[in-house]
């Protein structure tokens, strides 16, 4: 839906409406002369609002952002809270039925329909990822086969048992499920899968490309997070023109001072929510690194789409003072040839840090004489050190030796911090 | 001749692993040699049946690739194998990597050869017709 900047505004507002009863916003917005919604006068105003992080979700764990009495909930997930306490979210059942409405639409948008059989692999439990797509597929009239992450064997089992037609996981699940494919009982002529809805971690378009190959399906990119809703922030298009977001998020890109970035330029990404109940956001950091653009796309979609997200601040790497994400290894990886099997190693020789890159040799990428090896390892080290800017050491392992992961992978082990 | 030729990562215990896997799969091994990078090894062997043994081990997740060899005969005396090189030199031979081994039943003197160019080699042993195993 094409909308003025008056009707962003109006539910914008709406929003700011629900949180003002909020300790923690009438605070941080009377510190800068916003005392109720009509105060926004323009997006320019909207703009100046302070920024929502996690920090903050933190600071008011448990339900301290909730903006509905604890009695209208009827749902809470949490993020994994590896660094801290976790943040909690709150819907409620408005809440719940808005999600599966988004979920469903986006899923109709690329082909899904209540004809199809949907395995759904990612996690069930307090991550969004499982019970997201769930409700989506629900409230479309598809069949949801909720397996949830894990036992790769009876995933495939199930997947020809039960003709699945779709399958939802992480993008490093799925390659995992079509590498286990191949060396199972199972032929992929007997699997009837024919599209994949993958998300939750940062993946290239060359990781596509080799899904899409190896499990002969379509892939699309799913965005989302539990803090904004869960999984359906933004769904890729089937004409792949980015990810487009639905029309009940509102979002920004900034530079990292917050100053808000025009269209095109790569910032991170911050959400408002619009028409939420139990935990609306306003202006939340998202951590994500991507490019906004709005326009009528030639699949019909009408509104904001962004790019894939290239990377997350915090998987951020600063190796001596050069800023990595894994996503530019993961790319050089696959543009020589090798299998996106792969592990980042930071760790520190003196004062110096040090990046070794693991990578694993396939049946494709060895030969028996080792000045060939040594020159495709020469090969990949350029490429990674041309997109780096730093030197690495490439380091070739053997098969199977980098941990698999069936949610989301693991890409970096930083020793610096133990070693001190 | 097809030559097995393996992937090893330096790993402690790792070429015990494998060497202990080729006799799990009752592989008898003729000849073995081991070349080695800081990182990893190429372990290279010839077996009686080296298409099966290559089966055996991609099952047990082992990268192995089928290399194509020359196993000469070698005279077993001073100067048997210079005599050899020599010959193939003349006829533009250019060699990779090469390790001997001693076949027990007539103690005969063999040498595996790997070179670069396959089509000058296969010219090279019609012009000189070397005994081969």
């Amino acid at each position: 839906m094409d909308r003025t900047e008056e009707q962003w505004l109006e539910g914008l507002r709406e929003t700011v409406d629900k949180v003002l009863p909020i300790r923690h916003y009438q605070e941080s917005y009377g510190a800068i002369g916003i005392k109720r919604a009509e105060d926004i006068k323009s997006l320019k105003d909207f703009q100046r609002l302070p920024l929502t992080t996690k920090e903050d979700l933190r600071k008011n764990y448990p339900f301290g952002l909730f903006a509905e009495p604890m009695e209208n909930i009827v749902r809470l997930h949490a993020s994994s809270g590896t660094t801290g306490k976790p943040t909690v979210v709150g819907y409620t059942r408005q809440d719940i039925t808005l999600w599966a409405k988004i979920v469903a639409n986006e899923l109709k948008r690329v082909g899904v329909t209540k004809k199809d059989v949907v395995q759904i692999a990612y996690g069930y439990g307090l991550f969004t990822g499982g019970m997201g797509l769930h409700y989506g597929c629900e409230e479309l009239g598809a069949i949801v086969v909720p397996i949830s992450g894990g036992n790769t064997a009876r995933q495939l089992m199930l997947m020809r048992d039960f003709g699945s037609t779709v399958l939802a996981c992480t993008p490093s699940y799925a390659l995992y499920l079509a590498e286990s494919l191949e060396e199972s009982q199972i032929s992929r002529d007997e699997l009837k899968l024919k599209i994949g809805i993958f998300g939750a971690e940062p993946w290239t378009e060359g990781m596509r490309e080799e899904i899409e190959a190896r499990l002969g399906i379509k892939a699309f990119d799913i965005y989302g997070l539990s803090e904004i809703m869960g999984p359906g922030v933004a769904l890729e298009c089937p004409a792949h023109q980015g990810l487009h977001i639905d029309e009940h998020f509102y979002p920004e890109i900034l530079d990292e001072e917050g100053n808000p970035l025009p269209d095109g330029e790569l910032g991170e990404l911050v959400i408002t929510s619009i028409e939420k109940e139990g935990f609306p956001v306003l202006r939340y950091r998202t951590k994500d690194l991507t490019t906004l653009h709005y326009g009528t796309c030639s699949c019909g979609h009408v509104g904001w789409s962004m790019d894939r997200v290239s990377a997350r601040v915090d998987d951020m790497l600063i190796i001596r003072g050069v800023n990595v994400f894994p996503s530019q290894v993961e790319e050089a990886i696959l543009l020589e040839g090798f299998e996106p099997h792969y592990l980042l190693v930071v760790y520190r020789v003196g004062n110096l840090d040090q990046l070794e890159v693991q990578v694993e040799v396939s049946e494709a990428t060895f030969f028996d004489e080792v000045r060939e090896l040594e020159g495709r390892q020469d090969r990949l080290k350029k490429r990674i050190e041309d997109a780096l800017g730093i030197s690495v050491r490439i380091r070739l392992v053997e098969p199977k030796s980098i941990p698999r992961s069936e949610g989301k992978a693991v890409r970096v082990i930083d020793k610096r911090n133990k070693e001190g | 001749m097809l030559q097995l030729s393996i992937f090893l990562e330096n790993a402690k215990g790792r070429l015990a692993e494998v060497i202990s896997l080729l006799a799990e799969c009752k592989v008898n091994l003729r000849a073995l040699s081991l070349a080695d990078t800081k990182d990893y090894g190429v372990l290279r062997i010839i077996v009686d049946n080296p298409e099966e043994t290559a089966v055996k081990l991609r099952e047990r997740k082992v990268v192995v690739s089928l290399t194509p060899v020359w196993v000469l005969k070698v005279p077993d005396r001073t100067g048997g194998l210079a005599e050899v090189l020599n010959q193939l030199v003349q006829q533009d031979v250019v060699v990779e990597y090469m390790y001997a081994f001693v076949e027990k039943e007539n103690e005969q003197a063999l040498v595996v050869l790997r070179v670069q160019d396959k089509a000058i080699m296969e010219k090279a042993m019609q012009t000189l017709n070397l005994p081969v195993k």
